[in-house]
C-alpha cells in the first residue's frame, strides 16, 4: 500500500508549551488511521497542523507525495484534505442539503458574470450541485433529512451532516476529530458502522478518539501522542499490549497495578 | 423510490416561481406609474430613498451576508461622487460614462480597504472601515486642486439620454429607480450562486468555510469590491441630482444613518435595505414639524425597533435575544469561536 499522508519531525510550540513534539508517521492509503492520547496530549493540534489551521513550528507534511507544510486550510482542501471539528461547525441556520451544497464549492467552476447573466454554465451547476448533493445524502441514508435544518437535528444526526459535507469536497483523506464525543452508547455504535461504511467506499481516514473500544475496533493503525510526543504506533492488538500506552493512560501506581496492567520490575 | 428527490430538482424548479415573479412585476409597473402622481417634493423625497438604497443594499453585501461588520460605505460614495463630478464638469464626459467609472473607483477602493480589512473582524473591523471612509473625506475636503476642497464641487452637468435632460426629481427618479432595478437582479443573481453561497458560508461559520476550500480571503474581498461598485453608483447620482458635492456630504454621521437603516431593514435579506431606507427616511421627513425634536424621535425609533425586532423588520428571527446578538457581532464572536475554536 502506498502512502498518503507523512509527518516528519512535526513540533508545535505555543509559547512555552510544545504541544506536539517532534512526531513523525506515515498514514498508508485506504486506511483507518486512529490517534488516541489523554487530554491535552496534542491530538487537535496535529490535525490543525495536518489541514494547516496552524503553522508548524518545524517539520514537514508530505501529502500525496507533495510538501504541503505552511498551505492554508482552503488549500489543503482543495488538495483533498477534509475534516470534522471537535465540536460540531456546522451551518446553523442552513438545510442539510445546503451544508452538503457549500461542500461542493471547489469543484464548481462558474463564477460571478455566470451567476449575473444566468449562463448555461451557470444552471447546468447548480442543478447538478443539488443533484450530487442528494445522491450523496441517499448514499449515506440521510435523504430524509434533506430538508430539515441543520441546528435542529440530534447530536448524532449532526456530526453525520458534517461528515457528509466534508465528502461532498471529494477528499483523498478525511479527518475525524473526536466524531463520537458526546455521543450515547447507540449513537456510537451507529457513526461506528457509518465510518466503517464510508471506508469502503476508499476514503483515507484519520480519526482521533478517546473512545478506546470505538478505535480498536476501528482503526487498521494507531499511533498514540502523549504531552506532544508520539510514544507508540501499531496495529490495535499491539497498542492494546502496549506498555508504555497504558502508562499513559493509567500511571504507573496501584490503579494500574490493580488492574493487572502495570508490572513492577 | 430513488431519484424520486433528486428529478424534483431541475432549472425550472430553480427559478423565481410565477408567483413571486408576478408579484415583482406588479411592483415594478406600480413604482413605475406612482412618480407621475406625486409632487416635485414627494419625488424628490424618493430619490433621497432610492440613494439610501444602494448605499444600504451594498453595506448589506459585507455585513449582511459575509456577516462582517463594516460602517464605512460613505467612503466608496464619496470617491464614486468626486469621480463623477469631476468627470462631468472639469472634461464633459458623460455621465453614463462617468457613472461606470465611478463604480469601478469604489470597487478599487473597496479592494484597497479589504486587504487590511479581511483579516480582522467585529469592533476592529468597524474602526478600519469608518477611518478608511474618514481619510477619504479629509483628503477630499483637503485636496483643493482636485475637489475644491471646502467649497466642494458646483454647477456639476444635468445627465441628458437621446438628448433629454434628467434635470427634474421626476427624470431623475426614473433614472435612479433603473439603478435600482439593476442592482436588486445582480444581488439577487449573485446570492442565489457560488459566490453569494460562499459569503454566507463565511457569516454562517468561517473555520468551517475555510474547511471545505473557500479562500475566505478572497471572498471577503470580493464582497468589498461588489458592495462598494454600488456606493460608488449611489455617489454618482448623489453628484448629478443635487448638482453639488462636499465632503460634509459623506461624514461619519451619514455612515451611522446607513448603518441604521441597514440594521432596521433586516441585514441579509435582499428587500431589508428597501424596507430601511424607505421608513427611516420617510419618518424623518413625516416629522420633520418636530424640527429639532427630530433626532431624538429618530433614536427613540431605533432604539424601540432594536427591542422588538433586533434581527430588522425582514430579518429571520434567532434564538440569540437583542442584546447578546448585539453583543456578539460587537466582539465579533464568530460561532466557531464561541464554541471554542479549532480545539
Ligand atoms: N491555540 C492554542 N494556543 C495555546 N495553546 C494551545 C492552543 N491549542 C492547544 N493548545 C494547548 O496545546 C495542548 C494540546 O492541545 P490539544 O487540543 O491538541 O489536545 P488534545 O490531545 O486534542 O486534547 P483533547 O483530548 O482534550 O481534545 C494543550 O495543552 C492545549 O492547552
Ligand atoms: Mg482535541
Amino acid at each position: 500500500m502506498s502512502v498518503i499522508m507523512e509527518s516528519k519531525n512535526v513540533s508545535k510550540q505555543f509559547g512555552g508549551l510544545r504541544a506536539v513534539d517532534n512526531v513523525s508517521t506515515q498514514v498508508p492509503e485506504g486506511s483507518i488511521f486512529g490517534i488516541i492520547g489523554p487530554n491535552g496530549a496534542g491530538k487537535t493540534t496535529y490535525l490543525n497542523l495536518l489541514s494547516g489551521a496552524h503553522s508548524t513550528t518545524s517539520g514537514e507534511f508530505i501529502f500525496c507525495g507533495e510538501n504541503i507544510t505552511g498551505n492554508s486550510v482552503h488549500k489543503n482542501a482543495k488538495k483533498g484534505i477534509a475534516r470534522t471539528f471537535q465540536q460540531i461547525q456546522l451551518f446553523d441556520s442552513m438545510t442539510v442539503l445546503d451544508n452538503v451544497i457549500v461542500g461542493f464549492h471547489k469543484h464548481e467552476k462558474s463564477n460571478m458574470a455566470d451567476a449575473i447573466f444566468r449562463t448555461k454554465r451557470y444552471w447546468r451547476e447548480e442543478v447538478e450541485i443539488r443533484q450530487k448533493g442528494i445522491e450523496l445524502l441517499e448514499r449515506l441514508e440521510m435523504a430524509e433529512y434533506i430538508d430539515q435544518i441543520a441546528s435542529n437535528l440530534s447530536y448524532g444526526m449532526q456530526r453525520k451532516v458534517e461528515i457528509a459535507r466534508a465528502l461532498a469536497t471529494s477528499p483523498k483523506l478525511l479527518l475525524l476529530d473526536e466524531p463520537a464525543a458526546g455521543m450515547n452508547a447507540n449513537e456510537t455504535y451507529t457513526l461506528l458502522e457509518f465510518i466503517k461504511f464510508i471506508r469502503t467506499k476508499g476514503y483515507t481516514i484519520i480519526v482521533i478518539e478517546h473512545d478506546i473500544k470505538f478505535i480498536l475496533n476501528l482503526c487498521d493503525e494507531i499511533m498514540v501522542l502523549n504531552f506532544g510526543q508520539k510514544i507508540a504506533q501499531g496495529t490495535p492488538s499491539e497498542i492494546r499490549d502496549n506498555k508504555a500506552v497504558i502508562e499513559a493512560y493509567f500511571g504507573t501506581g496501584r490503579v494500574a497495578k490493580h488492574m493487572g496492567v502495570a508490572k513492577d520490575e | 423510490m430513488e431519484g424520486d428527490v433528486k428529478s424534483r430538482i431541475t432549472k425550472k424548479s430553480l427559478k423565481l416561481s410565477k408567483r413571486n415573479l408576478i408579484i415583482a412585476v406588479a411592483v415594478f409597473i406600480l413604482l413605475l406609474i406612482m412618480p407621475q402622481f406625486l409632487s416635485a417634493y414627494l419625488n424628490g423625497v424618493a430619490v433621497r430613498v432610492m440613494i439610501y438604497i444602494l448605499l444600504v443594499a451594498s453595506m448589506n453585501i459585507v455585513n449582511g451576508y459575509t456577516g462582517q461588520f463594516t460602517v464605512g460605505q460613505m467612503g466608496f460614495a464619496n470617491v464614486g461622487a468626486y469621480v463623477t463630478a469631476i468627470m462631468m464638469t472639469n472634461y464633459e464626459i458623460s455621465f453614463w460614462i462617468a457613472v461606470v467609472v465611478s463604480g469601478l473607483a469604489a470597487s478599487l477602493m473597496g479592494a484597497l480597504v479589504s486587504y487590511p480589512a479581511r483579516k480582522l473582524s467585529g469592533l476592529y473591523l468597524a474602526a478600519v472601515t469608518l477611518g478608511f471612509s474618514e481619510i477619504l473625506r479629509v483628503i477630499a475636503l483637503n485636496w483643493i486642486s482636485v475637489t475644491g476642497g471646502a467649497m466642494g464641487i458646483a454647477g456639476i452637468p444635468v445627465p441628458e439620454i437621446f438628448g433629454f435632460r434628467l434635470s427634474t426629481p421626476l427624470s431623475t427618479f426614473y433614472m435612479v429607480f433603473a439603478f435600482i432595478v439593476i442592482m436588486l437582479i445582480c444581488n439577487y443573481c449573485v446570492i442565489s450562486s457560488k459566490v453569494g453561497r460562499a459569503w454566507i458560508s463565511i457569516r454562517e461559520n468561517e473555520e468551517a468555510a475555510k474547511s471545505l476550500g473557500i479562500n475566505t480571503y478572497r471572498y471577503k474581498s470580493l464582497g468589498f469590491i461588489y458592495g462598494g461598485f454600488w456606493a460608488g453608483i449611489a455617489g454618482a447620482v448623489m453628484a448629478v441630482f443635487y448638482r453639488f458635492i462636499d465632503s460634509n456630504m459623506f461624514s461619519m454621521a451619514d455612515n451611522f444613518d446607513v448603518l441604521a437603516m441597514m440594521i432596521i431593514g433586516g441585514q441579509g435579506t435582499l428587500f431589508g435595505p428597501i424596507v430601511g431606507s424607505t421608513l427611516v427616511i420617510g419618518s424623518l421627513e413625516a416629522f420633520r414639524f418636530t424640527a429639532a425634536y427630530r433626532g431624538i424621535i429618530f433614536g427613540g425609533v431605533i432604539i424601540f425597533m432594536m427591542w422588538v425586532r433586533p434581527q430588522g423588520i425582514l430579518g429571520k428571527s434567532t434564538k440569540d435575544g437583542p442584546i447578546k446578538m448585539f453583543y456578539n457581532k460587537l466582539v465579533s464572536r464568530s460561532k466557531a469561536n464561541r464554541k471554542g475554536g479549532t480545539a
